[in-house]
């Protein structure tokens, strides 16, 4: 069995008190605790300092581009459907240049898990309002106080058509990791948004924040409806399961025998080549 | 006699312009002939003219030819449009009122044949047969057997059923006998010909059929003309053998996926047309610095921005070779001909896998769309080769609790396992990085890497014969002007090369490049010595002479021949810039 050992990669660079330790330990907890070894997961990351739990965690790591995590991860799981494949970015990375591919992928419904660490924030860039920073909040990057509304992500995708959707804090990592084995474990698209406070840029969504706002759903909701009524009741500040409904994810649905990983080296194959010629002649 | 013959069927978009053509270009294959065709169109679903034109020659072509010799005209602008391409003793079919035959008094003198054909079809009870008695009238005018084409048309509603055939079949005689009534002293026999083990395709479907022949196994891609066919032609094809075709949520998605499938170990591609490109290029820089391979499939049409969705450029060159912010390794591709397009794909995810990197194949929409005439694949020409990917057991022999996926090697060529690989554990990184793949910023690494990737393509090339392309009886290294060009001017530039040659003093050769970058430059360097160099391009700025230009010594006295009105080259336009370059 692994150990904590297993899955340590590269040294963090992550700045002390970072809520994204709590999520990467957690997704190390999922691992081991689930009975996987690291060599049977992809872990897809995006641009940010959340792009970098792809290289903190020793696995099949692709630290790919800004908003892209989603598409590489479904493609990685298209071509072998035996991998375990999780993507993670941060709210920017997701939300923002990457909001296309998130709605996609929740309708899509390809068997792996989006984990997002949402810090509410560009952290990296150091300290840019992100689309999920609140109204009225105040950074360099804007003229003014921020007068848009965040994006509300947990319902996106629970109106969207994502089989499994849930809520963690990397200040409680007992809940986040039971989320986080379920997400692993269900079979479909599980998204899960992570509250991760900034401790270096986000002064308004901190740990006490946090601590003080967050409501806990202890089941998921029959419907989709109700989950998102609650998710808006609550504005936005709910953690644990949402939403669960198990149907056939996107390759079982296609249905095709897959094979696309045993070619080997040689001549192309005549049989195949004159079959298909016939069509032209 | 004719041993050739130059056809037009014009009308409005969504009046089956392109299946008349194709029937009728399929039956003159089938009785020997070489065809090659050239679709018009525009960017709307009905309405509007469009025409199918085409040559057939008992020599194989690659031209469809710059005049006409019969003119099927369903809407009025079919004439208006393309009169001045008439040969002089042309017929044109037209429909009208009533039946007649009248002479062009004009300055041009054809005959015109006008018919109610859509009367006519209608009382044989189907409407739609109008066309099928267009087709009759010219397969009668030059005379082919008509049980031909009563094949094709069992074959073409053999689901509609009996009835429907039937009605087409009446509609196919209905049109002989108007010609043989009205025409008959302008019937002129085609020569049988014996071409045969000939195919009928188009270049998007020689590519997308090349690459299933070199075993990729899934296409992620956007809708966008004239690239679609590539992914339509696969989504049908791919199940039978275990793979698959995704339309993704955009241009970005369509090479993301691609390059997740490809880490994964699959032959995976993705095809667009310049838009896309455009906004693939981020992510073709991050298959270049994970060294993650891809085939990507660009098949040009008129730009800039949105441009002429619809029509035929040569305009991405710059945007194939230089597209991405930093520097990438990559192998740019662009096949002169529909047979080679097949092979060039094929060869393409060998290059990807060996080298490690991006493969661009270029097409251009008169490559792309157009059927052609082919003499049949042949298995033994294409070799899969899968590079430095490794197994688990190759994996195991290095050792490594994580595995150097950058490992520098003499070559530049880094083992390569698969994700799930039990000893093949690894880090792939758009980043800079360091052997194992860890972010590094360490200027010794840095270079060491940049080195790395970019000298590791720098003698990449296709195998032969693919990187150059030529035609005509006279070899490059023997004349004093080399005809240059890319892609679907092939045809073009054989055939005006052969005209110049018996008009000028010079002597003139043709050659194409199919492998544009990196350039075969030992090659052109000895070809180029003491050579004018007359590059003849789709563009405006002439983007393969300057190209040549920043690779290799080039004769003073060189230009290019450009044209970026949105068709492609007539002989005619060459010949006539020609006398202004030379």
């Amino acid at each position: 069995m692994a150990t904590m050992k297993d899955l340590r990669g590269d040294v963090s660079t992550w700045c002390p008190g970072c809520g994204h330790f709590s999520i990467m330990a957690g997704i190390q907890k999922a691992i081991i605790e689930l009975g996987y070894e690291p060599h049977e997961f992809a872990i897809i990351s995006g641009i940010g300092c959340s792009g970098k739990v792809s290289e903190y965690i020793r696995s099949n790591g692709f630290h790919s581009i800004h908003g892209r995590s989603v598409p590489v991860a479904q493609g990685v799981k298209m071509g072998n459907p035996d991998l375990k494949v999780i993507a993670s970015g941060g709210d920017g990375d997701g939300y923002g240049i990457g909001l296309g591919h998130f709605v996609h992928a929740s309708r899509r419904n390809i068997d792996m898990s989006y984990i997002v660490m949402d810090n509410n924030i560009y952290g990296l860039t150091k300290g840019q309002t992100s689309p999920r920073s609140q109204h009225g909040f105040v950074t360099k990057s804007a003229a003014t106080d921020n007068k848009e509304y965040p994006v509300d992500p947990i319902s996106t995708s629970i109106i969207n058509g994502a089989t499994f959707v849930a809520q963690g804090y990397s200040g409680n990592i007992k809940e986040l990791s039971n989320i986080l084995k379920r997400a692993i474990e269900h079979r479909g698209f599980s998204h899960v948004n992570i509250y991760s406070p900034c401790v270096t840029f986000n002064k308004i969504n901190t740990y006490d924040y946090y601590k003080e706002n967050l409501v806990t759903i202890e089941q998921p909701f029959e419907s989709r409806d109700e989950a998102v009524k609650s998710i808006r009741e609550n504005n936005g500040l709910v953690t644990g399961i949402l939403y669960e409904e198990h149907r056939d994810d996107f390759q079982t649905k296609l249905g095709i025998d897959f094979d696309m990983q045993s070619l080997e080296s040689g001549k192309m194959d005549k049989e195949l080549l004159n079959s298909i010629q016939k069509k032209f002649e | 006699m004719r041993q050739s013959i130059e056809w037009m069927v014009g009308g409005q978009q969504g009046e089956g312009i392109d299946s008349t053509g194709e029937l009728f270009a399929k039956t003159l294959v089938k009785y020997g002939y070489s065809v090659s065709t050239y679709k018009q169109f525009m960017s709307r679903i009905k309405g509007g003219h469009s025409n199918f034109k085409l040559k057939a020659t008992k020599e194989r072509n690659y031209y469809a030819g710059d005049k006409i010799d019969i003119l099927l005209c369903l809407d009025k602008e079919s004439l208006e449009v393309n009169e001045g391409y008439l040969s002089d003793d042309a017929v044109v079919i037209r429909e009208g009122k009533e039946i007649s035959v009248t002479k062009n008094d004009g300055s041009m003198s054809y005959d015109i044949l006008t018919v109610p054909m859509k009367k006519i079809a209608t009382e044989l009870g189907n409407p739609l047969a109008k066309n099928m008695i267009a087709i009759g009238i010219s397969s009668a005018l030059i005379d082919l057997p008509k049980d031909l084409l009563s094949h094709f048309i069992s074959e073409i509603f053999a689901k509609k059923g009996d009835g429907v055939i039937q009605t087409n079949i009446q509609a196919v005689q209905k049109g002989y006998d108007l010609t043989n009534e009205h025409l008959s002293h302008r019937i002129s026999s085609l020569e049988k010909s014996d071409k045969t083990d000939q195919l009928f395709i188009s270049g998007n479907e020689a590519t997308a059929f090349g690459s299933l022949m070199a075993g990729c196994r899934f296409l992620s891609a956007y809708p966008i003309t004239p690239a679609s066919e590539v992914m339509e032609w696969l989504a049908k094809e791919l199940p039978a053998v275990g793979g698959t075709v995704m339309q993704v949520e955009d241009e970005i998605a369509g090479i993301c996926f691609a390059i997740g499938a490809n880490y994964s170990g699959v032959r995976a591609m993705t095809s667009t047309s310049g838009p896309g490109l455009s906004l693939k290029t981020e992510a073709l820089g991050m298959a270049g610095m994970t060294e993650v391979p891809i085939v990507i499939v660009n098949s040009q049409r008129g730009g800039p921005s949105t441009g002429l969705p619809t029509k035929h450029e040569q305009s991405d060159l710059q945007q194939m070779i230089y597209g991405t912010h930093g520097e990438i390794p990559r192998i740019v591709l662009y096949p002169a001909t529909i047979e080679d397009a097949f092979y060039i794909a094929a060869e393409s995810f060998n290059l990807a896998e060996i080298y490690q990197c991006p493969v661009i194949v270029g097409l251009d929409l008169g490559l792309s769309m157009n059927k052609m005439t082919i003499p049949s694949f042949d298995h033994s020409r294409v070799n899969i080769d899968r590079g430095k990917l490794i197994t688990n057991e190759e994996a195991a022999e290095y050792d490594e609790a994580f595995f150097k996926r950058y490992r520098l090697t003499d070559d530049g060529i880094s083992p390569r396992p698969k994700p799930g690989m039990k000893n093949g554990l690894h880090l792939t990184s758009s980043n800079e990085h360091g052997e194992d793949g860890y972010i590094s910023e360490d200027p010794e690494l840095r270079v060491k890497m940049m080195r790395k990737r970019l000298e590791k393509v720098k003698n990449a090339m296709i195998q032969e014969p693919f990187k150059l392309q030529s035609s005509g009886d006279i070899k490059p290294e023997d004349a004093d002007v080399l005809l240059v060009g890319m892609g679907s001017t092939y045809g073009a530039i054989g055939e005006s090369m052969i005209q110049l040659n018996e008009e000028g003093n010079e002597t003139y050769a043709h050659l194409h490049i199919q492998q544009l970058y990196p350039l075969p430059l030992n090659e052109l360097t000895s070809l180029f010595k003491n050579k004018k160099i007359i590059t003849v391009e789709n563009n405006y700025n002439g983007q393969l002479l300057l190209l040549l230009r920043q690779y290799l010594p080039i004769h003073e006295h060189s230009d290019s021949i450009v044209q970026f009105d949105g068709n492609p080259f007539m002989i005619k336009t060459v010949l006539e810039q020609m006398k202004k370059v030379v």
